[in-house]
């Protein structure tokens, strides 16, 4: 624990906003770590239940404000809305609730274009001139044919919306059906009629259909409403019902990643909706995710198997046992070994020895450089790959883990509550190894500069602290009450170490933008001394 | 197929028999009311005109809820016909609707025939030609049409 005493306790969250703030000027971010204040009550308190309050009190530069909706609070906020733009445009519920949908939830914009053309706007929603102010209803009329079914039986029931097309509600059942289960349609099904665009309102829908459809069609309703909103999203979790709102715009997503938590606890990117990736933008993960699933074990065989021409830098596999090669793209004939020139070999053939001729060094050097880049690749995909790897064997154990609690439980006398530090150190080894994880995702598109080093440097910190955790870990269950303190200590550092390696990210990140407003703007109007992320490749 | 005929398809059936549209017919098999051999004429002052084109058309159980299944038979140089004779037609997919008919989808087909739409292609490689050299695409359709689309 020596490298951990620095980091006993908690850093009170007013220090440790003061010192971000401080390092958008020329403070160096890393120089705080080693002397922060400690809070007195993390000492009483569970680490877990600090860092809760913490993040609670201060949004930290990596956190973004967001909420979490059941399916009943979306439906309250549809109904809210349609009621609100129903008074305005004095149009009934259902028609103001087609017209809704039919602007994709753009209030302003329907009521703008509303004001501008009534009736243009009523038409192309399918809801034609004439409005319906009498509720729909089946009726029996003399002499009806089903245009559908052909069916012309006296007292045969049907159904027409103020478009006219009537059909036989059979036929209608049977349309809407098709469309709300095999098609999965709801906000925009038209009239059955050939060509007709009025659109099938939800009060037609329920006199119509069965019950087990309305659920599927009120259900599809809501999703169109989250799928159209650009501030709500699904959590793609399976089986979860919830949405999450969150402000963040596409636009911001080269300066912020925003991660929120579902209540089901998946944690994803409002952005993607990928599994949470901080630190790494979204436009580096689909980035690195494309490179590597192209890339890796090719990569891996390349460097392994392969080398490349001198001249033209074509990557060759030795398939012989002869040392003359002859590239087949230049015909450039080198030396297999030594990579020099074949025609200097002279009559030494099949014996390479001239190890100090310079034409070879130079080959060399230049087959090292074209090396770097995949070699450099492979460095940042391995840990990649490798935190990836141990998240999951983290998970195994903790799948474990009640197992060994109730064990504890039985074997030391100590309590359920007591035993909770286990489940904590395991969460919080999971998420560290997510954002390490993504760090090198991160690292691979990161410029060197001193910002890099940084980086580099709490990275390694949050490495560190969480292969101790881990390792302690895996301790035999019976000395692992006797270890509650330390690894209650070692867990509440891995999160302080994840969450200074965010937030510092974070803010650098944010302050990019600023300083390419700043430059391109007056010049001398702003001078930043920090420096800030410089990438290989554009954050689109 | 044993299920009873929908009275549906029946009159529309009797309907295609009485009161044939001109340049198309549409004949039920005997053992499968519901697979029909089509025959389109290619329409006057096309590049298709004097073509006589067999399709297959078959009514899905789901008829007439979904549009019904039809191929071209007969080769057929067109931007919207693909080489398998499958049509991109919007009334057999998403503009479809039960109100439509056998007789509206097939009159629907014989002015797609009129109206090439190199815009909204199925066969890239004929769309291309038809964007490029529309005269050279209209002599291949010629071509074709004499080729395979003559009565025998």
């Amino acid at each position: 624990m020596d490298s951990d005493d620095d980091f006993n306790s908690q850093v009170s969250s007013e220090d440790m906003d003061l010192d971000l703030n401080d390092a958008d000027s020329s403070v160096d971010f890393g120089a705080n770590d080693s002397d922060v204040d400690f809070d007195d009550e993390f000492q009483d308190e569970g680490a877990f239940d600090t860092q809760d309050k913490d993040m609670k009190q201060q949004k930290k530069a990596f956190e973004v404000d967001f909420k979490v909706y059941s399916p009943e609070d979306i439906q309250a906020q549809q109904d809210k809305q349609v009621a609100e733009v129903a008074t305005l445009l004095e149009q009934p519920h259902e028609q103001t609730a087609i017209l809704l949908r039919f602007a994709r939830w753009n209030k302003e914009r329907l009521i703008e274009q509303y004001m501008d053309n009534q009736e243009e706007v009523l038409e192309k929603a399918g809801l034609g001139q004439d409005i319906a102010r009498d509720p729909p209803r089946i009726e029996t009329v003399d002499g009806f044919v089903c245009d559908i079914c052909c069916e012309d039986e006296p007292g045969l029931q049907s159904f027409a919306m103020k478009c006219g097309h009537r059909f036989c509600i059979n036929c209608y059942r049977q349309y809407l059906g098709q469309k709300i289960r095999e098609e999965g349609e709801a906000a925009r099904i038209k009239c059955p009629g050939d060509g007709c665009n009025k659109i099938v309102d939800s009060k037609s829908l329920d006199l119509l259909v069965t019950s087990d459809l309305t659920d599927r069609y009120h259900e599809l309703l809501m999703r169109t409403y989250v799928d159209d909103k650009d501030n709500l999203k699904w959590c793609p979790a399976p089986e979860c019902v919830f949405a999450v709102e969150c402000g963040v715009k596409k636009r911001d997503l080269s300066r912020i990643v925003p991660t929120v938590h579902c209540d089901c606890k998946h944690d994803f990117c409002f952005g993607c909706t990928l599994a949470d990736h901080q630190p790494c933008p979204c436009s580096l993960v689909k980035k690195w995710l494309k490179k590597c699933e192209d890339d890796s074990e090719t990569a891996n065989w390349i460097s392994a198997n392969t080398k490349e021409c001198p001249k033209c830098n074509s990557t060759i596999e030795k398939n012989g046992g002869c040392n003359h090669m002859t590239c087949r793209k230049c015909r450039n004939e080198f030396c297999w070994m030594c990579m020099g020139v074949w025609s200097e070999h002279g009559t030494s053939w099949y014996n390479c020895n001239r190890f100090e001729e310079k034409s070879g060094t130079d080959a060399r050097d230049a087959q090292a450089k074209s090396r770097q880049s995949l070699e450099r690749y492979l460095h940042y995909y391995n840990r990649y790959a490798n935190h990836e790897q141990s998240a999951r064997l983290d998970r195994d154990i903790y799948f474990k883990t009640e197992k060994k609690m109730t064990l504890l439980q039985n074997q030391s006398g100590l309590s359920w509550i007591e035993v909770q530090f286990l489940e904590n150190a395991s969460q919080a080894l999971q998420q560290c190894r997510q954002t390490l994880k993504w760090t090198y995702a991160f690292a691979y598109y990161l410029a060197r500069n001193n910002q890099t080093e940084i980086f580099e440097d709490n990275q390694k910190d949050l490495e560190m602290a969480v292969e101790n955790l881990s390792e302690m870990f895996e301790k035999p269950v019976e000395s692992l009450a006797g270890l509650k303190v330390e690894m209650m200590d070692k867990t509440s550092y891995c999160n302080r170490r994840r969450i200074i390696l965010l937030d510092d990210t974070a803010k650098n990140l944010k302050d990019r933008k600023s300083r390419t407003e700043s430059e391109s703007g007056d010049e001398g109007m702003l001078t930043m001394t920090t420096e800030n992320w410089e990438f290989n490749v554009e954050l689109s | 197929m044993s299920a009873p005929l929908p009275k549906r398809i029946i009159k529309e059936t009797e309907r295609l028999q009485s009161e044939p549209v001109p340049g198309i017919s549409a004949q039920p098999h005997d053992d499968n009311a519901r697979y029909f051999d089509v025959i389109v004429e290619g329409p006057g002052g096309s590049c298709y005109e004097g073509g006589v084109f067999q399709l297959e058309l078959f009514l899905p159980d789901d008829y007439p809820m979904c549009p019904p299944r039809i191929r071209f038979l007969t080769r057929i140089y067109h931007p919207n016909i693909d080489r398998l004779g499958r049509i991109c037609l919007d009334v057999l997919k998403n503009n479809w609707s039960p109100a439509l008919q056998i007789r509206t989808i097939l009159l629907s087909i014989q002015a797609l025939l009129g109206a090439p739409n190199p815009e909204d292609p199925l066969n890239e490689a004929v769309a291309k030609q038809w964007k490029e050299n529309q005269p050279e695409a209209i002599k291949t359709a010629r071509e074709w049409t004499e080729l395979y689309a003559k009565k025998k």
